[in-house]
């Protein structure tokens, strides 16, 4: 497959740079509605891109653009394969709803002279996560690596509570610490095979990969990511970081940046290292799936015992990375299937959940359980969004957790690892406990504050809450689609294609 | 066709999206006109079993009506499909409905309970899910709307709000999900696995695919994932869901939700096992002792009680393990009356709860001690549960004679010892925690409650209003009827074995 037949797809290119360039934009426009005009227009744009480019793949297979028309892996290259289209739709379907979302929330949470920055701030963002997905060289990933977490960074420290900037700085040291551990890996690939670019570096694994220096940068490469991704026990900065962070800031975050990571561990595995037979050759299963069950049950028990509902959120995220890892460890067809489409479906689901959050917060200043008795008569219609995604989480039939769990259940069982799946269903049932704590505070408590009349959002709030939710019942109830995307993503990592 | 203007696919999906239907409009008319909202439920109660009723004859002549609604996995869809068990539970949810629906309005009226609005319209869901689950037309419909009638009735379990509702909703909950995610699900995804298919289909899909202790293992797993069908040790949520209101009990223990429960185990006994691989494997021997044991043990504690309605759960315990040991000595006769007995068992229970709400209503007593006399002021009430009590203990002229009738048929000719020693011996004390009530409401004299009682002000009571008394003069008939007239029930109990 030499780069001269292939045709550069000029939109791959288009799918970074234009949230990139328009971030500057927003910071000289100083103005918070300017900002969030362009901010809000560049999100649908990249989305509409982002379904053109699932799309091409789906139909013609991989997408390519070589950058300054340099064949790799001399320049850089930008990929896209079914498993990246299905990332760069979710992170752009996020955005594309968070922004719309974001414009009465943070003009409550940010004071007003920064918001212009807060919007070029998330655009950044958005394009780092982007550029993680589409390119093809480990070093250009590391750069953009770097811009979605400064630029996240940046953005936590912006929550109302003072405990936004401690937060924002654990997070900074456990990011950077992450991102160097990365940095160290790619160097000594670099060292060992001369090249950056990961098919190029594929080609050449199974010659060097018995040294200790390749070892070494798997063990940092792995570690290094597993730090972003936040799995457990390397999930510290989460909870403190989705708790105190501005709510649209959570929502985002929540849904798009631990699925890239996730991704990202993928293109390591199965890519990077996919012509080695990695699984075979370490333990690697047995360590993955002892941290995501670890991440499954005892995250799960934290989330029971918040008593802050946006922590507890934050703790069933780290759950939730766990099944995705479970899947990801399974390293079967199916397994890996489980895993990409609960990325999918996690985004759907606490996306939802996070906005509404963020939009009981506008409503009402309510983050504790304690003051979100009797919120369900007040704010019917965002606690209705809650409830779809509440169950999600557990995974009750007709959401998107449902899906994913018997993806998962299935892979175990296709493997008999009967302890395994009994587990997984084990571990929904310690979300029904902490999900059910909100429902019954929510519905069954009479509320404190006594003659408040109901107290819904904007429309602007509402309509990003419940197209989050809706589809969430949609690829619930009719899971083909996602799941034969997820196949074909996982069956062309598996080298099945 | 009864309705002749629609498909009888649109009939089935209409059966189970009209009450869903019902539920807005009733959302709709909201607090702002109660009898308007009233009136909605009751129209779409009646309008339902109408849609039910419509496909019976269809299915006594043999036709098996199917539709797809949707394709939720790839190669597995959400379907409906009537056969005879199903119809049977359908028409059972759907026209115990309607009776229901007019109690409802009774009792919540006269007791002035909250968010009235709210109950009505978890009522409708439940109902939709009832019937989802009676058309399921394979494993996976069955599980979707199984936990649909969980989560719809919860709201209803604790709809008073209080401490000890709470706290009775999370064992309802917490049971209930436990054991279908925890035990159900992995069956599910297991036969699944085994076989590729998870319809029902006549004769089981597990024949000789597992046998040995595996089956064993799976059919543990079903039955005690089934938790609505309250074997023991899984039966703890009936007696906590007690706290609810009397109509949500009877939803509860006659409409939908242990019907569901024991209609599950049937259908999977009968359609995923098949008779003929049980008979072979034997080794569904232990449930069969496992529902001997829940029978004895549960009416043992029904004996027990002094509240009433927790004496009624428990004989529903009992009486639900009725059922699965009629399916488990696997003889079709015996299956075709443990389905006899899912109507029968629906009729007098309802009856029995509608009187134990009534008594509440008219003189806010809940304790079996406090009954003394009390046929005298509420003798339609008393009568009506005596009828269900009869029932309950399997005398003519009631329905429950007929089902007991067709189970000890099915045990004296299988040879199961065990199944008649507990056929019995249950007998016996079902008439010994009934008959003593019967006898002290009619002809013990009446003892006024003491001038610190708070309730004590009701003594001076007369019958229920008249929205409960017809409700249970009306099951109470029907408890009487379905002795006469088994005809449909039975039809459809022997069309589920073939014979």
């Amino acid at each position: 497959m030499s780069g001269a037949e292939m045709t550069s797809d000029p939109w791959l290119i288009l799918l970074v740079v234009v949230p990139l360039l328009a971030a500057p934009v927003c910071v000289m426009l100083r103005s918070a509605g300017g900002a969030w005009s362009v901010a809000t227009a560049v999100s649908w744009a990249v989305f509409a891109i982002a379904v053109k480019l699932l799309i091409t793949v789906l139909d013609q297979g991989e997408v390519v653009y070589r950058i300054g028309g340099w064949d790799a892996p001399w320049g850089i290259e930008y990929k896209l394969d079914a498993l990246g289209a299905f990332v760069v739709v979710i992170v752009t379907a996020i955005g594309a709803l968070v922004f719309p979302y974001a414009k009465r929330s943070v003009e409550k949470e940010i004071r007003g002279d920064r918001i212009y920055l807060f919007y070029a701030m998330l655009l950044l963002c958005l394009s780092g996560l982007l550029g993680i997905t589409v390119t093809g060289d480990a070093f250009n990933l590391f750069v953009f690596l770097e811009i979605s977490s400064l630029s996240s960074y940046v953005l936590i420290s912006l929550g109302q509570d003072r405990r936004a900037l401690t937060a924002a700085f654990r997070y900074l040291i456990m990011g950077t610490i992450g991102a160097t551990f990365y940095i160290i890996g790619v160097g000594l690939m670099y060292q060992m095979t001369g090249t950056l670019n990961i098919a190029d570096l594929k080609t050449i694994m199974p010659a060097v990969v018995d040294t200790r220096t390749v070892h070494a940068a798997m063990a940092f490469l792995t570690v290094g990511i597993s730090l972003k991704l936040a799995l457990f026990p390397l999930h510290l900065w989460l909870p403190n970081a989705y708790t105190f962070a501005p709510s649209a800031v959570t929502a985002f975050l929540a849904a798009t940046a631990t699925k890239v990571s996730a991704y990202v561990l993928l293109r390591i595995l199965f890519t990077l290292f996919g012509d080695v037979d990695l699984f075979e050759a370490f333990p690697l299963r047995e360590i993955l799936i002892a941290m995501a069950l670890a991440a499954m049950f005892l995250a799960s028990l934290s989330a029971i015992w918040q008593e802050n509902i946006k922590r507890m959120m934050a703790y069933s995220s780290i759950a939730q990375i766990g099944y995705i890892v479970l899947g990801i460890a399974l390293a079967t067809e199916t397994g890996l299937t489980g895993g990409i489409v609960h990325m999918f479906n996690h985004a759907l689901m606490k996306g939802a959940a996070f906005m509404s959050i963020g939009a009981i917060v506008f409503a009402t200043g309510a983050v504790t359980l304690k003051q979100l008795e009797g919120i369900g008569k007040r704010m019917p219609l965002t606690m209705a969004a809650f409830v779809i995604a509440g169950l999600g989480l557990i995974g009750i039939p007709m959401t998107p957790g449902f899906i994913s769990k018997w993806q998962l259940v299935t892979a175990a069982l296709e493997l008999d690892m009967w302890p395994l799946a009994a587990l997984i269903l084990l571990s929904s049932l310690l979300a029904v406990i902490y999900v059910w704590r909100v429902f019954e505070v929510a519905y069954l408590r009479e509320p404190a504050i006594v003659a408040h009349k109901p107290a819904e959002v904007p429309l602007s709030m509402l309509i990003p809450i419940w197209t989050l939710a809706l589809a969430g019942l949609y690829f619930g109830a009719n899971a083909t689609f996602t799941l034969n995307v997820a196949h074909t993503a996982a069956r062309s990592l598996m080298g099945g294609l | 066709m009864l309705l002749d203007f629609i498909t009888e696919a649109q009939a089935i999906q209409l059966a189970v999206v009209f009450p869903l239907l019902g539920g807005l409009l009733v959302l709709w008319m909201g607090e702002r006109n109660r009898n308007l909202r009233e009136a909605a439920s009751l129209i779409t109660a009646v309008l339902e079993f109408a849609v039910v009723a419509s496909l019976t004859s269809e299915v006594l002549d043999g036709a098996r009506p199917s539709v797809d609604l949707f394709e939720m996995l790839p190669g597995l869809t959400v379907t409906l499909t009537v056969e005879p068990l199903g119809q049977l539970f359908a028409l059972i949810a759907s026209g115990l409905w309607i009776v229901n629906t007019v109690y409802s309005i009774g009792y919540m009226r006269e007791n002035n309970e909250a968010n009235q609005t709210r109950f009505y319209v978890c009522f409708t869901i439940a109902i939709s899910a009832a019937v989802g689950i009676a058309y399921a037309g394979n494993l996976l419909t069955l599980f979707l709307f199984y936990e649909m009638l969980t989560i719809s009735t919860y709201p209803l379990v604790t709809h008073s709000g209080k401490v000890e509702a709470i706290r009775g909703g999370r064992v309802y909950l917490g049971i209930l999900m436990a054991t279908s995610i925890g035990f159900l699900f992995l069956a599910m995804l297991w036969t699944y696995n085994l076989t590729g298919t998870l319809d029902f289909v006549e004769g089981g899909i597990l024949a000789g695919v597992v046998q040995g202790p595996e089956l064993a293992v799976l059919m543990f797993l079903y039955m005690f994932g089934i938790g609505k069908a309250a074997l023991m040790p899984v039966h703890r949520w009936l007696p906590a869901a007690m706290v609810a209101p009397t109509p949500v009990s009877a939803l509860l223990h006659a409409v939908a939700v242990v019907k569901a429960g024991v209609f599950s185990v049937v259908k999977v006994i009968v359609y995923i096992f098949g008779l003929d691989l049980l008979t072979e494997a034997q080794s569904d021997d232990w449930l069969l002792f496992i529902a001997g044991f829940t029978i004895i043990s549960a009416s043992i504690i029904a004996l027990r009680q002094d509240n009433l309605k927790r004496r009624l759960a428990y004989s529903t315990v009992s009486q639900l393990s009725y059922v699965i040991l009629a399916t488990a000595i696997l003889a079709p006769i015996s299956v075709a009356g443990a389905v006899m007995h899912i109507a029968a068992h629906a009729f007098g229970k309802i009856t029995l709860f509608f009187a134990a709400g009534s008594i509440y209503t008219a003189a806010h007593k809940t304790e079996v001690s406090q009954l003394d006399g009390i046929g005298k002021r509420m003798p339609w009430t008393m009568t009506a549960f005596a009828i269900g009590a009869l029932s309950m203990i399997g005398l003519p002229p009631t329905a429950g004679f007929i089902s007991k009738w067709y189970i000890l048929s099915g045990a004296l000719e299988t040879g199961e010892a065990f199944a008649i020693l507990v056929i019995i011996a249950s007998t016996l004390l079902n008439a010994g925690y009934f008959l003593p009530v019967i006898y002290a409401a009619f002809f013990k004299d009446e003892k006024p409650r003491g001038e610190d009682d708070p309730y004590h002000k009701y003594d001076n009571h007369g019958e229920a209003p008249v929205a409960v008394v017809a409700a249970l003069s009306f099951t109470a008939l029907g408890t009487i009827m379905l002795f006469f007239y088994p005809d449909v029930p039975l039809a459809l109990g022997r069309a589920l074995v073939g014979g």
